[in-house]
């Protein structure tokens, strides 16, 4: 019996997205033409583009990362590097497959943004939602807006930060995204303001492509908190095999700022992206990071913890199925005194697949005062599943307060039978010892993402255990 | 004896890792509604192992008998299966499950229980929010009984029997029990690791629990529980067998006398298994019985 994530991604295959028409596409292969391209259709200032050629020169002359997955199968000269969808596509509810639709209603996803989901009517109601939103935004100065908008709009603010957290030369995929992003989200929030509701990702992002190269740029001013949100359970159609992001967070004193990721990518995406956070004297920084799907993710959110008496914290869990390998992690470089860090991963390996945990904890001398701590669970549902850990840890200053912990288990028989003496089936009851496992994760979500996410690792380990 | 009163034949349990070693040779024993049923015995005797089978536990493996309930060979039914018509097993260990709060533990299991043996395809027992109880019934029927059992209501938020005491787990036993209104009940040594207080009202708690419609088979290894829950009959398992059974008068004398007396009139002084079970070496049959009467 095919399971229902395997429907999922083989009607992905051959799914909705076929016949969408390009306005403005460049052709496959990156070259310097492609880049100046992508920036004159943007009608981009000159230092945009100065940037993203500098970026693609970096991007030539560095070698693919060695260390982490497997990159070979990545052929960079297939990928389109730039499209932008055209105006007039429309398409009906009625051709989304029946099956795509269950997955969908089995998620539990309201019906309006099922139909933007599967990518159908362009003028969705979440342009609507979006602008509502965006206009109680705007009363308390919150700016909300899609990355390329901001750049046009607020062109200082946006230049005084961009690519300050994370330079084109921080690593390959980095430099691409700098050489050809495209979308993404661009937040500021004014001092002392607190955004009373997560700020929502997918409201916003309307007819545009889900971004293979976004870049999102948030500022939090002094004092002032926000929650942003980003990506959905339902699993992401993309005809591209690569997504490449870049996501920037400037904490600036005193303010508060999480960021909550929840992606699930078909299983033939590599996924490789660079997230950090710069966080100023006490401030605090929260990434909190779901992986599930793609064949290949990358992914280490960071925080630099830069002014005196900030806090980071990240909670991630990834889920690895067949042919699947998540190598995700957490670094949290401690840069000023009296900073603190709290790192928890989970990661569930099953029919094979491969999780590592690679991590970074780095306090320099002179950071006294420190507080940090890792730890890292694996949980294993099967013989041929994998599962690494490479917690770098390097301290540099004695005084220095670290905890690391690492386990790697299994789901125990006897958990097993507790729970099915109380009538729970087998699935059943493994889902709940996993969903325990998941619920340091889960509790940190706004409730009704945490319902979608304990169903949609439902669906995963059916995938497993069917 | 009617369809209705749980039935064990000539029962024979083995591990399942080591499934040449039975650990009950041969019991028999009938539980008719509405009665109870103690259960004493010298540790390593079977009665955990009693109770684990009559549930389904995947280690052990039935190597002959029967076991017939409700109308069902309930050896072909799988554990699940066996709590949705109605069984429970209160156990000597609880295991801890954690990260699973109390609550969704007990509103999973009070669907999954109400949903039987044909459950309605809507209903996911594990998601709140796919059929099942209301919240708000849920929420009343949890609060009463955990009033019936002196529970402080902030369990529920806890995860189920983590860094919970001996006692509190004990009780959570029973808050399940009352929770999900079991027709056969199995309480292995529930009142181990309850204070004085506790045990009383636990047993005040699982008589206000006994009804008509439901039996009851209390293993403990002290009389004083039975002060509480009076039992119809008390039975004796030693070496894997029934040796003796008869009134209240049984628990009281072996709280006076100890085993030794039965065992010996049972002829299980130091050495049993006058009849080695099918495939064993005698030596292999007699070594745990060795065990337990020592
Ligand atoms: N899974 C198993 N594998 C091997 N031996 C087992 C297993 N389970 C039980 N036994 C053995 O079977 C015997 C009976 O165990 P059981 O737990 O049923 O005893 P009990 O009567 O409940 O004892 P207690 O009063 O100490 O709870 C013991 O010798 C025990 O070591
Ligand atoms: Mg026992």
């Amino acid at each position: 019996m095919a399971t229902s994530r395997e429907l999922v991604s083989s009607e992905y295959k051959f799914g909705f997205h076929d016949e969408v028409d390009y306005l403005e596409e460049t052709k496959a292969g990156l070259t310097r033409e492609t880049v100046e391209a992508i920036s004159r259709f943007k009608r981009e200032p000159q230092w945009m583009l100065d940037f993203r050629l500098r970026a693609y020169e970096h991007f030539l002359a560095r070698p693919m990362p060695m260390w982490g997955g497997d990159l070979m199968q990545i052929d960079l000269n297939k990928i389109v590097y730039y499209r932008k969808p055209s105006e007039g596509e429309e398409k009906s509810w009625d051709d989304v497959p029946d099956k795509i639709k269950k997955t969908f209603e089995r998620l539990g996803i309201p019906e309006a943004e099922r139909k933007f989901l599967a990518g159908v009517g362009a003028q969705y109601d979440s342009e609507v939602v979006y602008h509502s939103v965006r206009e109680e935004l705007s009363k308390i100065g919150v700016v909300f807006m899609g990355t390329d908008q901001g750049l046009k709009e607020y062109p200082e603010l946006f230049r005084k930060y961009f690519a300050t957290v994370v330079p084109p030369e921080d690593n390959k995929f980095a430099a691409l995204n700098s050489a050809v992003w495209s979308g993404g989200s661009f937040v500021y929030v004014p001092k002392g303001v607190e955004v009373p509701l997560p700020l929502q990702a997918y409201f916003r992002i309307n007819a545009e492509n889900t971004g293979q190269f976004e870049r999102t740029l948030i500022i939090v001013d002094e004092g002032a908190k926000v929650h942003y949100i980003e990506g959905c359970t339902a699993p992401i159609y993309t005809t591209d095999a690569l997504h490449a992001a870049v996501v920037e967070v400037i904490a600036l004193p005193g303010s508060k700022v999480r960021y909550t990721t929840i992606q699930n990518w078909s299983n033939d995406v590599y996924n490789l992206v660079t997230k950090r956070a710069h966080a100023h004297a006490h401030s605090t920084v929260e990434w909190i990071d779901a992986n599930t799907g793609s064949r290949l993710t990358m992914k280490y959110p960071s925080i630099y913890l830069r002014g005196e008496g900030a806090t980071a914290e990240v909670i991630s869990v990834a889920v690895a199925g067949k042919g699947q390998h998540q190598d995700t992690g957490a670094k949290a470089i401690h840069l000023a005194p009296n900073t603190r860090s709290r790192i928890i991963s989970k990661s569930i390996s099953k029919d094979g697949g491969r999780t590592t945990y690679r991590g970074q904890l780095k306090v320099v001398p002179g950071a006294t005062g420190v507080v940090a701590s890792v730890r890292c669970d694996a949980l294993l549902l099967d013989e041929g599943s994998r599962s690494d850990t490479y917690p770098y840890i390097d301290i540099q200053e004695d005084d220095t307060t670290m905890t690391h912990e690492a386990t790697v288990g299994k789901i125990s028989q006897d958990q097993v039978f507790y729970l099915m003496s109380r009538g729970l089936t087998e699935n059943e009851a493994t889902n709940l010892v996993v969903q325990g496992f998941l619920e340091v994760f889960t509790k940190e979500l706004p409730m009704e993402y945490a319902i979608e996410f304990n169903r949609l690792v439902k669906l995963e380990m059916e995938g497993s255990l069917g | 004896m009617s369809d209705q009163d749980l039935i064990i034949r000539d029962l024979h349990v083995a591990p399942a890792a080591k499934p040449d070693h039975e650990i009950l040779k041969g019991i028999d024993l009938a539980v008719g509604r509405g009665e109870v049923h103690a259960i004493m015995g010298p540790n390593g005797s079977g009665k955990t192992t009693l109770a684990y089978a009559l549930m389904g536990h995947p280690a052990y493996v039935i190597k002959s008998g029967k076991v017939l309930w409700k109308g069902h060979d309930l050896l072909k039914l799988s554990a699940d299966k066996r709590a949705r018509l109605g069984m429970f097993l209160a156990f000597q260990y609880p295991m801890a499950i954690p990260g699973l709060s109390v609550a969704s533990f007990l509103r999973s299991a009070i669907n999954a229980r109400r949903s039987g043996l044909n459950p309605d395809p809507a209903v996911d027992p594990t998601d709140a929010f796919k059929g099942g109880i209301p919240m708000g019934e849920f929420r009343k029927l949890v609060r009463e009984k955990m009033t019936l059992l002196k529970m402080d209501e902030s369990i529920a938020s806890r995860y189920v029997n983590e860094g919970f005491s001996g006692g509190e787990k004990k009780r959570l036993e029973m808050l399940q029990m009352a929770v999900l209104e079991p027709e056969m009940a199995i309480l292995d040594e529930t009142d181990s690791g309850l204070d004085i207080d506790a045990l009383r009202i636990v047993a005040e708690g699982v008589n206000a629990m006994l009804n008509p419609n439901m039996g009851v088979l209390v293993i403990t290894h002290y009389q004083r529980l039975l002060n509480y829950i009076t039992p119809d009959t008390v039975h004796v398992l030693a070496a894997g067998r029934i040796v003796a059974s008869g009134g209240k008068d049984l628990a009281l004398r072996l709280e006076d006398e100890g085993y030794a007396p039965i065992l010996a009139e049972a002829g299980l002084e130091g050495e049993v298994g006058d009849e080695a079970p099918d495939g064993a070496t005698p030596n292999e049959a007699a070594a745990p019985a060795m065990e337990a009467a020592h």
